[in-house]
């Protein structure tokens, strides 16, 4: 049996529910057609199917945590909820941040547990393909200037817009990843001193902290022949600093390979920075931005320990998360690369 | 006792050639993401037996290196649970040559388990 498959009913569950809600949004009795699971595990699964209602066609995406699905300790400390991150989405797709546009949200006696659809936009997310396939060798040049100049935008968005966000600045960063790492158990030393570094160099609270993604990095966005189609992944967005998108745009691990190209893979730091600046972003201070490309780089490392951690604690059987613990090392290295520039 | 051959390396390649050129692609017209997994398995299989090959002698150099950097006798984990003790409470940092020496040592050899191409 093909375990991946939705079984039949899971998969007739989600149309029938999705038809109720899709009726209710649209205003007439709506049709669920092409229905099929894209990602995910147990938890964060996303869908993708369309809505047809009276004679139009509704090409969307469901985002859902099914209920009773495990969440890692983590996912429970820092990640939004469906319905705020539906806010934060919203609010940013307003405020003209190249964000889907959301359609509509799922009740609870819907049955799906949290859950929202948005519209379904063109291009891939896959990073291999984006870096590598000839189809998109006229966006590769483009896509760090359109990233710089999106995140402006993101970074811009009024926060009286926005739903209640959890606020995190460089200190209660190093303290949640001090904490992962006390809870994980095994001593770290590299870790360890990453984030005495960082504690040591942490940059000052801002006085009016923004609208940051918290996961805005490659892999997280659709780009098509044209460039960046649309930012997704809008789980971890907080208030804090507006540097802390820019950093980790830039670890290692995000450009896939292409490591001389910093900016997510497809340009220099200088290339993304003047584009932000450009589009209207806080000027960026080359030691801010790399202060926050050396915590991105732990932060990363923690959290593959983490995923591992999921498995390691049976809150979640995956081969996929234990190994992803063996991916640590790789931030590891980078994070010795770095301190010995910058030192 | 010895073991006949294959060697725990020549076993692990001939089930990983197998799995990654036979497996794999079945997998892959089955359901993608299956095939992705298998990839992910295939790819820890990898580290397995390098880790066979490799990882006792590095472990011994580690701890040779960690009681000379720290004065003092005991098992690997005691000694670095110690050393991310100091770390933590910032009593050693990178201005440290000789931590830095030992940091560097240690993190080559487990990337070369973990994933020796990465750079």
């Amino acid at each position: 049996m093909d375990v991946h498959t939705p079984s039949a009913s899971s998969h007739d569950t989600v149309a029938t529910a999705l038809a109720r809600a899709a009726a209710r949004h649209f205003g007439g009795p709506a049709r669920i057609d092409g229905l099929s699971r894209q990602s995910g595990g147990a938890s964060r699964q996303t869908w993708r199917f369309d809505a047809l209602v009276g004679d139009r066609r509704h090409e969307l995406i469901l985002r859902r945590d099914p209920p009773g699905a495990p969440k890692g300790e983590r996912e429970r400390s820092v990640a939004i909820d469906r319905a705020t991150e539906y806010r934060v989405i919203d609010a940013a797709h307003r405020a003209g941040v190249l964000a889907p546009a959301v359609s509509f949200e799922l009740r609870p006696e819907d049955g799906l547990g949290e859950a929202y659809a948005m519209e379904r936009r063109p291009g891939t997310a896959i990073a291999r393909k984006l870096l590598r396939d000839a189809e998109y060798s006229g966006a590769r040049p483009r896509i760090a200037g359109q990233l710089g100049a999106i995140l402006a935008r993101l970074h811009g968005v009024d926060v009286t817009t926005l739903p209640p966000l959890p606020r995190r600045e460089a200190a209660d960063h190093i303290a949640g990843l001090r904490g992962s790492l006390d809870l994980l158990g095994a001593p770290q030393p590299v870790f360890e001193l990453a984030l005495t570094w960082l504690d040591r160099r942490k940059p000052a609270p801002l006085a009016r902290p923004v609208l940051v993604h918290g996961d805005y990095r490659t892999g997280n966005y659709l780009a098509d022949a044209n460039g960046v189609t649309a930012i997704l992944d809008w789980e971890l967005a907080h208030l804090g600093d507006p540097m802390e998108d820019l950093g980790w745009l830039c670890v290692k691990s995000w450009r896939f390979g292409a490591v001389d190209r910093p900016a997510g893979g497809f340009g220099a730091r200088e290339t993304l920075w003047a584009a932000y600046e450009a589009a209207g972003g806080a000027r960026v201070d080359p030691a801010r931005a790399h202060w926050w490309e050396v915590f991105g780089t732990a932060h990363w490392g923690i959290i593959c320990l983490n995923q591992a951690w999921k498995h390691l604690s049976g809150a979640l059987k995956s081969m996929e998360h234990a190994s992803i613990g063996r991916r640590a090392v790789e931030t590891e290295v980078d994070l010795l690369q770095l301190l010995r520039g910058a030192a | 006792m010895a073991q006949d051959r294959p060697t725990a390396s020549e076993l692990f390649a001939a089930i990983i050639d197998f799995l990654r050129e036979e497996a794999t692609p079945a997998l892959d017209r089955a359901d993608p993401r299956l095939g992705f997994q298998m990839r992910v398995a295939v790819n820890s299989l990898g580290i397995l037996e390098r880790e066979g090959r490799l990882g006792p002698d590095a472990d011994a150099r580690e701890r040779s290196r960690l009681i000379a950097l720290l004065g003092r006798d005991g098992a690997l984990a005691e000694l670095n649970a110690a050393l991310a003790a100091e770390l933590r409470a910032g009593r050693r940092d990178e201005r440290d040559a000789a931590l830095m020496a030992h940091l560097e040592a240690t993190i080559a050899d487990k990337i070369a388990i973990a994933n020796p191409k990465w750079k």
